[in-house]
């Protein structure tokens, strides 16, 4: 097959990419031509993925993820690799060890995360497209806080074969770009069945978007608008909900009681799942090598105490504390328990309400810096984790902003209705532009 | 509450290696989260997560894979064509 070739130099003054590739190849297809970036925990046959991280810094994975083999399989010019908090750890892409990626609107500001190297490489115009992944809202944050859109697939719908993993119960791959068209033509070419994740379901994408949502019942659970969402930040994204009346659609509050128990049950989760996870990172195989010389848990513990960032160790060591005898009890199995009433409480609201919608974030885009402590940073997660927890498909569509800076408005749907995700986005995203 | 002896010996069960300096700032953070993670107290027990999932099965059929040069590519030590790691004695 006849390849051509595309120069791809971007002026990146935010650090959105940690590798770019010059003259990408690329083929025919739907995507012909089209410059996409990918989130550097997707792997990359020939180019280096670090998933944000020192202890994979020199690392050429040997194969593609399967995402990357359909986008490049529809014409795509795969063009660079994006920063991210390092191995999907954080809020804000501070946390990679290459340093954070700026905000596009406001340098000053982080772009979210933990795909904000993705998202603010289609903000700023250096890429149509991007792709990101999605563990407790990282497709969804840094497209709220840098005004672009993001969706979090239902889980099962992208195939993870390829994506370096961090919390596999959670974590979906899905499509960034500025456009609800953009984002549904994006998720067209990489949804489908996939026999190398066991967890992928035979569900393809043919979908384009519909903006008539007459008679679409919308859930507006209170939690969304409770405490710790900024009322500005609320006011706006509700001018956006009373839109998608205007086009009629029927607006139906509502309430999510296991909220109260969200947050704590998607961290306690996804940390466990980290610790194992990244057990495999040792300088053995991948990485910067370990000292084989040395005593086997003298050479680990160098190699992870100085390679994984303080983030990842504080996961790592907490997810380990978690699962450890006599804590499993008290800690992960009641974040199971949890976990079922959050999803319990999504599947009762979707008996009477098509979509759910709410704020993406509590905020606009934070200060660099300003969260500076851990558990500060994990409440402002608090409105994207109920999705992951439950699997459900979620998008945040840009909806105006405060002080300058952008804000999302957050619809979630059924399992495998993204389309109606999608078109609710689209219905919204019509009636403003 | 745990203490800097148990985030000393939780680091050592995580291989995750820490030092002096580092305790008494994880040990903070890790007070405060698990703080947190307290509210889980209150959740009604039930049976945990329902997986309303199957098992996927399949046969096992060969298929083509990584070639063994590609694999031990990434490595930091080989011999023999397998991966070098640190001694377990």
């Amino acid at each position: 097959m006849a390849r051509s070739r595309l120069s791809f130099s971007p002026d990146d003054r935010v650090n959105a990419f940690l590798t770019t590739c010059p003259e990408p190849e690329y083929g025919t297809g739907s995507l012909e031509g089209l410059a996409i970036a990918i989130k550097d925990n997707i792997s990359t046959k020939g180019i280096p993925t670090t998933a944000g991280s020192r202890i994979l810094e020199g690392y050429v994975p040997p194969y593609d993820a399967h995402v990357v083999s359909l986008l490049m399989a529809n014409g795509a010019a795969i063009v660079g690799k994006t920063n991210m908090d390092e191995f999907g750890m954080g809020t804000t892409t501070e946390n990679s060890a290459y340093g954070p990626t700026l905000n596009p609107h406001d340098t000053g500001r982080v772009p979210g995360g933990s795909s904000g190297g993705s998202a603010a490489a289609v903000a700023s115009g250096m890429v149509r497209m991007a792709l990101g992944s999605d563990t407790g809202g990282s497709i969804r944050c840094p497209a709220a806080f840098c005004g672009i859109v993001g969706l979090k697939p239902t889980y099962g719908r992208v195939s993870r074969y390829g994506l370096i993993a961090y919390a596999n119960s959670l974590e979906q791959i899905g499509p960034m770009a500025r456009t609800v068209m953009e984002t549904s033509r994006l998720m067209q070419v990489i949804a489908g069945y996939d026999p190398r994740d066991s967890t992928s379901v035979d569900q393809p994408y043919c979908h384009t978007p519909e903006k008539n949502i007459q008679g679409r019942r919308i859930g507006v659970p209170e939690e969304f608008f409770g405490a710790g969402v900024d009322p500005v930040v609320a006011a706006k994204v509700w001018e956006a909900i009373e839109v998608l009346e205007r086009k009629g659609a029927d607006i139906v509050t509502c309430r999510m009681p296991a909220m109260a128990y969200a947050l704590a049950a998607y961290y306690v989760t996804c940390v466990s799942e980290a610790s194992s996870n990244l057990a495999r990172f040792d300088g053995v195989r991948y990485g910067p090598a370990v000292d084989t010389k040395k005593p086997w848990h003298e050479a680990f513990q160098e190699r992870r105490g100085t390679s994984f960032g303080k983030e990842v160790r504080r996961r790592i060591m907490l997810g380990t504390f978690a699962l450890s005898s006599g804590y499993y009890g008290k800690y992960y199995a009641k974040a199971q328990s949890a976990r079922q009433q959050v999803k319990s409480d999504f599947l009762r609201l979707f008996k009477e309400v098509d979509v759910i919608a709410g704020p993406t974030m509590p905020t606009i885009a934070f200060r660099l810096g300003e969260k500076a402590d851990p558990l500060s940073m994990y409440l402002s997660d608090i409105l994207t984790v109920p999705a992951n927890l439950a699997g459900v498909p979620a998008i945040s569509v840009p909806c105006g902003t405060v002080d300058g800076m952008p804000v999302g408005l957050q619809v979630m749907g059924r399992p495998f209705e993204d389309e109606v995700v999608i078109d609710t986005a689209y219905a919204y995203e019509q009636a403003v532009d | 509450m745990v203490s800097e002896r148990d985030i000393e010996h939780i680091a050592e069960l995580a291989d995750i290696g820490i030092i002096k300096e580092e305790l008494a700032e994880f040990t903070g953070q890790f007070n405060r989260i698990l703080d947190y993670f307290d509210i889980l107290d209150t959740v009604e027990e039930s049976d945990g997560y329902k997986q309303d999932g199957y098992n996927v099965l399949r046969e096992d059929v060969a298929c083509p894979s990584l070639l063994q040069e590609d694999a031990l590519k990434n490595a930091g030590d080989t011999e023999d064509g397998f991966f070098k790691a640190p001694r377990v004695m």
